[in-house]
């Protein structure tokens, strides 16, 4: 077979890729091949691309930094079309056959990128820029430019196509990390007993032993870490989730996690797990160093660089630099000059280095320079060289290289141990941030605890993995540790960040363009608390939120300020670890899913009648078009016939809530502002309902059905809170009365017949109540058999019309239904939706609780004052309906509009001002809160809430849509029958 | 997310609850008779204590039932969860 091309910088053996299964991809239209087992990253590297984006804000070219998480640069689009996701970091795409990538950053190209003037103007884009360079003429004159020059990535445009899980799941341990740490406490763990759940962010378990030259009982660490796994996945007590992030801790130990789908019908899963314990084995970030013009691409993480080299075998560059300021990048020297790939210096920071690494350094021949760091670099698309000088600053020249490996130190992964509110100490040998207290239920260990030593990760974790088995009733047998027998040079003493006295910008965050003259412009300007001078600075506020830059950010902000780094603190960490997709927090609930769709009992009919159907929390039809009839015209059709001979509503979301008790009127007497107790049985009323701050919260009639049972009906929106509402009344307060509170909202079909031929529709469809007025007057109500189902019939009205609502078992909606159109056909009935039903009571003045109250409206503000004053005893609201603010004369108070031109139609929500020379800006006098065009007049009316409304009448004010400006005449709140006679008779 | 027990179901997830405020607040017998002040306390004004808290919630989307949970409102550590019936009538002498 002719073996694929292995790219430039592609060794011919070695690493954990599979050489015999290629894979191609494109970055930025170029096709390029890598391996299975690649990550976008590491392909790239082989293939020799070097600048794969631009940075956020001064748009320089930067490279690959990392190989995790991590990634401060290497951001980039993956994916074409409605599948297209931005800001992907390309060290953990996995590499697939046709993938495709693209650099978002950069216009026209990654290249060529024209905001890199930006670059060549930075003087002018301090810290705080937005406040400073942009204030002639305002910052709203530049905002448009820089935030379009700013942006990370493209947001999708059009539905998502992919789909995303949620899963639930408890457990005893949850282990953060599938190292040698988390993987050796799996195993204890699981031998004990426990049901375990181990998160492994990579897509393989085994973290360091996957990427360093590790050997465990003289086997490679990968292998130990392979066998473990498939020993783990055979044990049922065990769930081993790789490729997944524990993204967040929350109260009572929630944990999130994101799981990628790779080739799954799902991409994303997002998981809420209880654990009982946590196990943290989450390991360390390596950190990078802080030099004059450290961000160019070519300049690479020391274990990063290891990771590409011993997994994927590939090295990206061909003469090496190493910078340092502690022991760990020594290991990269070794496996590179192992490789025999030439390291022409390491710059170590510290003037002491241990004689045993020296002198392996000097067998090895590569020359070390101690009390040095990189004083400059050159090479724009990529690393050419750098420069050397010593603390005190001799100049010790250039060195051409095309790679640098740096190390800052580690910083270990304690982000989930800060979610949990365990609290930190800065250790000052390691130079890092290591767990202090612990969290209930919590345990750390491995690198994640600022260890250093492999074995003692090992044993630590196995010992861990016991005490929390036996702490949770699961004694755990003794558990052979492998023993290290070939290990890798580890942190030892770490120096501190000493970044050179330069002009040049040094970065501190390369995700967002953090320098060092930013962090001191911070400073002078007193931002020196550590929450300030991030916000100022935006420091860590990136996609990588820091990971690899915080921590010499929290040294440096010390240094300037003469205070130990663990006086300064760290920042707060906050949920999520990583980005999360929005797509993955809404699972299935989106589109069709989104929320429950409830359905009239009627359903099937209305379709059949042509309704328009509307979410109200209820499909419900605004009205019943006819073919080529606007929905507009069809109301107005509606509520003519109405208004004319009769028509049918359907009203079954009304809420209907029983009360019973020998209670229950002492009770209601309490919730309405009305009086309930002395309504006699079979009788209706209509009634208010106020919080305790005497606002209105709901209206609707009640029905005394009984001495002790009552049938309240509520807005439809409110059943299930009004029902809570008194249930709260009932447990909380006042548990003396004897009262039942049922929601029976979904259990009655209701419609209402309305129009002066209402009464017709009834006779004819067959009753035994007597529709008589006086035996059956307007508000009564009266039970019995109507169109042969048993039924119960009330007469109120929401339209002002002579009208009857029919209560029926909702599964004899339909029936009845059909029943009513059968029997009005004969008076040219017709349905009518609730659209229709907004005109009619518009038309009538009904108030609309919602529409036109709002969250400060009291009964007397829509004219209900008398009533509630004049009510004997005490209800819920009633003192507060004294407070001065409330009996303020100049209130808002519902009136009616009526427009001097009757054909200018209203619009809810226009503000309104008294007074023929008042203009915007003003304080308001009030809003239109409903406006329609009135068939039965002919004319535009509107509702309103006005300052000292009631005492307005007959006053011109002006209405404010916009920009448009015109008169409406101030009117009594009801522009139809306002005697009642219809309803009456 | 809580875990909170129910003391009529159990212990379930937060989710399945709605929390109601302070326990110890108590509508006054004669409002009518109050001060405005006095009113505006009882509307307004709760103890909001940093530490162990009494509150009202309820099992909304389970029995349906109020009951009194002890919160400490810096840990989130729910000390235990109450009857409604259990404290006195008015709620009043929360610790």
């Amino acid at each position: 077979m002719i073996r694929p091309p292995l790219g430039p910088f592609r060794l011919a053996s070695g690493g954990r890729i599979d050489r015999q299964e290629p894979l191609t991809f494109t970055f930025d239209g170029v096709p390029y091949v890598g391996f299975r087992g690649d990550t976008l990253a590491s392909a790239l590297l082989a293939n020799g691309v070097r600048a794969v984006a631009r940075s956020f804000k001064y748009h320089r070219p930067r490279g690959i930094f990392s190989a995790g998480e991590e990634e401060p640069c290497a951001l980039v689009e993956i994916g074409e079309g409605h599948a297209r996701v931005p800001n992907c970091r390309a060290t953990v795409v996995p590499l697939e056959e046709g993938l495709v990538a693209a650099s978002q950053s950069g216009w026209p190209s990654v290249n060529f990128d024209l905001g890199r003037m930006v670059d060549f103007t930075h003087p002018l884009w301090p810290a705080g820029f937005y406040n400073k360079t942009f204030k002639w003429p305002n910052w709203k004159t530049w905002e448009g430019l820089v935030r379009r020059a700013a942006g990370l990535g493209r947001p999708l445009e059009g539905p998502d196509p992919d789909r995303y899980e949620q899963v639930n799941a408890h457990c005893d341990l949850l282990i953060c990390g599938g190292g040698p740490a988390g993987l050796m406490a799996a195993q204890v763990a699981a031998s004990a007993g426990l049901r375990v759940i181990l998160a492994e962010q990579s897509p393989d378990c085994g973290g360091v032993l996957n990427s360093e030259n590790i050997e465990l009982d003289d086997q490679h660490g990968s292998d130990w870490a392979t066998r473990t796994v498939s020993r783990l996945r055979e044990q049922p007590n065990v769930l081993l989730l790789e490729h997944t992030v524990v993204t967040g801790v929350y109260d009572h130990n929630v944990t999130t996690l994101l799981q990628t789908g790779q080739g799954s019908t799902w991409r994303e899963c997002l998981w809420t797990v209880r654990p009982r314990h946590v196990l943290l084995a989450s390991g360390a970030i390596e950190q990078g160093l802080i030099f004059p013009n450290n961000d160019r691409p070519g300049i690479m993480l020391a274990g990063a660089l290891r990771h590409y080299v011993n997994r994927h075998a590939v090295v990206p560059g061909t003469a090496v630099v190493v910078a340092t300021n502690n022991d760990s990048a020594y290991q990269t020297v070794f496996d590179l000059l192992h490789l025999q790939v030439p390291v022409s210096a390491v710059v170590d920071s510290r003037e002491s280095i241990s004689p045993a690494l020296q002198k392996r350094l000097q067998m090895a021949g590569a020359e070390l320079i101690q009390g040095a760091c990189i004083s400059d670099t050159r090479g724009f698309g990529g690393l050419r060289s750098v420069r050397i000088a010593r603390h005190e600053g001799t100049d010790l020249g250039h060195r051409a290289c095309d790679l640098l490996a740096v190390s800052g130190g580690w910083a270990p992964r304690v982000h989930l141990l800060a979610h949990a509110r365990g609290t930190l100490r800065f250790d000052e040998p390691s130079q890092s941030f290591v767990p202090d207290r612990l969290p209930a239920a919590w345990s750390v260990t491995g690198a994640a605890s600022g260890m250093q030593h492999l074995q003692q990760t090992l044993d630590d974790a196995a010992l861990a993995a016991r005490r929390i088995s036996e702490q949770l009733g699961h004694p755990a047998d003794d558990l052979a540790v492998p023993q290290v027998t070939r290990g890798m040079v580890e942190p030892a003493e770490v120096g501190a960040q000493r970044p050179t006295a330069s002009r040049k910008r040094q970065w501190i965050d390369l995700a967002h363009d953090v320098t060092l003259g930013d962090a001191e412009l911070a400073v002078r300007e007193g931002f020196v608390s550590v929450e300030h001078f991030k916000r100022y600075t935006t420091t860590g506020m990136s996609v990588d939120q820091g990971k690899t830059g915080n921590l010499n950010a929290f040294i440096v902000l010390g240094a300037l300020t003469g205070r130990a780094t663990g006086e300064v603190g760290t920042t707060t960490f906050r949920p999520p670890y990583v980005p999360v997709t929005l797509g993955a927090m809404a699972g299935i609930r989106s589109g069709e899913f989104y929320a429950p769709r409830r359905l009239l009992p009627a359903h099937l009919m209305h379709q059949k009648l042509q309704g328009q159907f509307e979410d109200y929390g209820w499909q419900r039809p605004d009205a019943y078009p006819r073919p080529g009839e606007s929905l507009h015209d069809a109301v107005q059709r509606e509520v003519l016939a109405v208004r004319s001979t009769v028509g049918v509503f359907d009203n079954s979301p009304i809420g209907k809530l029983e009360v019973r008790g020998p209670d229950a009127a002492r009770f209601l007497d309490r919730v309405y502002i009305n009086n309930v107790s002395g309504l006699p049985v079979g009788r209706v009323r209509y009634g208010l309902m106020l919080n305790e701050n005497g606002v209105i919260i709901d209206d609707g009639v009640f029905i005394r059905l009984a001495q002790d049972r009552f049938l309240l009906n509520t807005t439809s929106g409110g059943a299930g809170r009004i029902a809570g509402m008194l249930e709260e009344w009932l447990q909380c307060e006042w548990r003396d009365l004897r009262v039942l509170v049922d929601d029976l909202t979904t259990q009655w079909a209701c419609f209402t017949v309305a129009g002066p031929r209402a009464r017709d529709v009834l006779t004819a469809l067959g009753t035994d109540i007597d529709l008589a007025p006086a035996a059956l007057p307007h508000m009564a109500a009266a039970c019995g058999l109507v169109a042969a189902l048993q039924s119960r019939v009330a007469r109120v009205s929401f339209s002002g019309e002579l009208s009857y609502e029919i209560s029926v078992p909702a599964r004899c909606a339909s029936a009845l239904l059909e029943a009513i159109l059968a029997a009005g056909q004969p008076f040219g009935i017709e349905p009518y939706g609730i659209e229709s039903l907004m005109v009619l009571r518009a038309e009538k003045g009904y108030l609309h609780v919602g529409t036109d109250t709002d969250g400060s409206t009291t009964p007397d503000d829509v004219g209900w004052g008398e009533v509630a004053r004049r009510k004997a005893g005490d209800f819920i609201g009633k003192r507060s309906l004294e407070r001065p603010a409330n009996r303020a004369t100049d209130r808002k108070q519902f009136v009616g509009l009526e427009p001097i031109d009757p054909g200018r139609a209203l619009r809810p929500g226009s503000h309104l001002l008294i007074g023929a020379d008042r203009q915007p800006p003003a304080v308001t006098d009030g809003w239109v809160t409903s406006a329609c065009h009135s068939p039965t007049l002919d004319r535009a009316i509107g509702l309103a809430m006005l300052r000292g409304g009631r005492s307005r009448i007959g006053e011109i004010v002006t209405v404010c849509d916009e920009e448009q400006r015109f008169n409406v005449k101030v009117v009594a709140p009801v522009f139809y029958d306002p005697a009642n006679a219809r309803l009456n008779t | 997310m809580l875990l909170i027990k129910c003391p009529y179901c159990g212990v379930r997830d937060q989710t399945e609850f709605r929390c109601g405020g302070e326990a110890s607040r108590a509508r006054p017998d004669h409002p009518e008779h109050i001060s405005d002040p006095d009113w505006a306390q009882y509307l307004f004004y709760r103890e909001n204590p940093k530490g162990l808290l009494r509150e009202r919630w309820v099992h909304r989307y389970g029995c349906g039932q109020w009951f009194i949970v002890s919160r400490d409102t810096v840990t989130h550590d729910i000390l235990d969860s109450l009857p409604m019936g259990d404290l006195p009538p008015k709620g009043r002498d929360a610790p």
